[in-house]
């Protein structure tokens, strides 16, 4: 397994502007399992398939949109190395304040694209996890759209050529996949700290701290077409799919959960390499990137954030 | 109940029911005057202002797009109403 410091995107909180909705969502829709509330009434979640306490924390606030991220690292060491490498970088390094149960201490830090982004290397196991001996796929039926795991997420805000550097030169990733404009520069990284095609992607725009979606993964394309039942049945707003990513290769269908934040279920996908040479997109040929059967971009697509 | 909506840009008009968003009319007519949304107050998109008829707001409204002073000039995203009678509105605000 090619890890390098990352383990995984392993934490995402995001603000809801419709808390009951939109927790009802994650739980019977996606098929989240709600682990419990915090003091200040945030909800944590986390999917049939995590072990980790929880990954998905949904808070209750004026505006939908993001609010951090946290990456799971290898050990205790490597987040100490981790945090004077990012101060070295140049980027103020805090403790996180705010609680996350089961969570050991968190470094954060604003990335130049306005993100919070958060770093760990322990996390309590949760509650209910998946069998360790001789198990099943599941110990209880999942629900909804059986979602397994906080996959990735797409961030957009301005600078993401700092941001790959980042993401490549501190916390040791790789960028499988990129897209460039014509003149040469940054439109689009894939980047991973593991075998996943991808962990984190960004996209080059000029209003800091926005999100343009987080994933889960799905089994297979069957469970892609499980989703989609799910969103005719639940009146779900569809905005792309089910199709396949030419980028990537994941097959996927985008919608968004009721406070309007876009959420991706994604399964398949190629196992990234840190040795295998990098693939890259002409801009004019994003279109057929993103959304391979059909071959053309949608403006709801790009132009649509929280 | 089923009302007319109409924009007063272009004079294209939508059927929607009382229970269902005017955002969602449009979108299911296939001629909206989005190019798509969120559905979910969060994106701000679907932002109009609402000229004449009646309305009431069932979803919170993001704040980074809709202020309290705009929503109280009938400034509204439209995924996040549903009329009460036919409705005149616009996007150019």
């Amino acid at each position: 397994m090619a890890i390098t410091k990352t383990i995984r995107p392993g934490l995402i909180q995001m603000r809801v502007t419709d808390l009951k909705a939109s927790v009802e969502f994650y739980q019977n829709v996606l098929g989240l399992d709600i682990v419990g509330q915090t003091s200040d009434g945030r909800v944590m979640l986390k999917t049939y398939d995590e072990f980790d306490h929880h990954s998905v924390v949904l808070k209750q606030a004026p505006e939908s949109g993001f609010d951090y991220v946290a990456f799971k690292v290898v050990d205790a060491d490597t987040l100490e190395e981790l945090k004077a490498a990012t101060e070295a970088f140049g980027y103020p390094v805090d403790i996180a304040s705010d609680e996350q149960p089961g969570f050991g201490k968190r470094y954060g830090f604003k990335l130049c694209t306005g993100h919070r982004i958060e770093l760990y290397a322990d996390v309590e196991l949760a509650e209910k996890i998946p069998m360790l001996k001789n198990p099943d796929p599941w110990v209880e039926m999942p629900r909804g759209m059986r979602a397994q795991r906080f996959d990735h997420l797409l961030l957009y805000g301005p600078n993401i050529a700092e941001a790959e550097r980042y993401f490549i030169e501190v916390l040791g990733m790789f960028a499988p996949e990129i897209c460039d404009t014509p003149d040469g520069k940054p439109f689009a990284r894939w980047l991973t700290g593991g075998n996943k095609a991808h962990d984190i992607a960004f996209v080059e725009y000029e209003r800091p701290n926005t999100i343009h979606h987080h994933a889960f993964y799905l089994e297979d394309w069957n469970a892609i077409g499980n989703a989609a039942d799910l969103i005719g049945k639940h009146r779900v707003k569809r905005d792309v799919g089910p199709t396949r990513h030419a980028i990537t290769r994941g097959q996927t269908i985008y919608f968004f959960e009721p406070s309007g934040n876009r959420i991706e279920t994604y399964a398949g996908g190629y196992a990234a390499y840190p040795d295998n040479p990098q693939r890259e997109w002409d801009i004019d040929e994003i279109g057929r990137g993103l959304f391979y059967y059909e071959g053309e971009l949608f403006p709801s697509f790009l132009e649509i954030v929280t | 109940m089923k009302y007319t909506i109409k924009d007063a840009t272009t004079g294209t008009e939508y059927i929607c029911r009382d229970d269902e968003s005017i955002f969602r009319a449009m979108h299911k007519s296939g001629r909206s005057i989005f190019k798509g949304g969120c559905e979910g107050g969060g994106c701000g998109i679907c932002k109009v202002k609402i000229l004449e008829g009646d309305y009431v707001k069932f979803k919170n409204m993001s704040r980074a797009h809709v202020s309290e002073d705009e929503e109280e000039q009938g400034i509204v995203l439209a995924c996040c109403v549903k009329p009460l009678e036919s409705i005149v509105l616009t996007k150019e605000i």
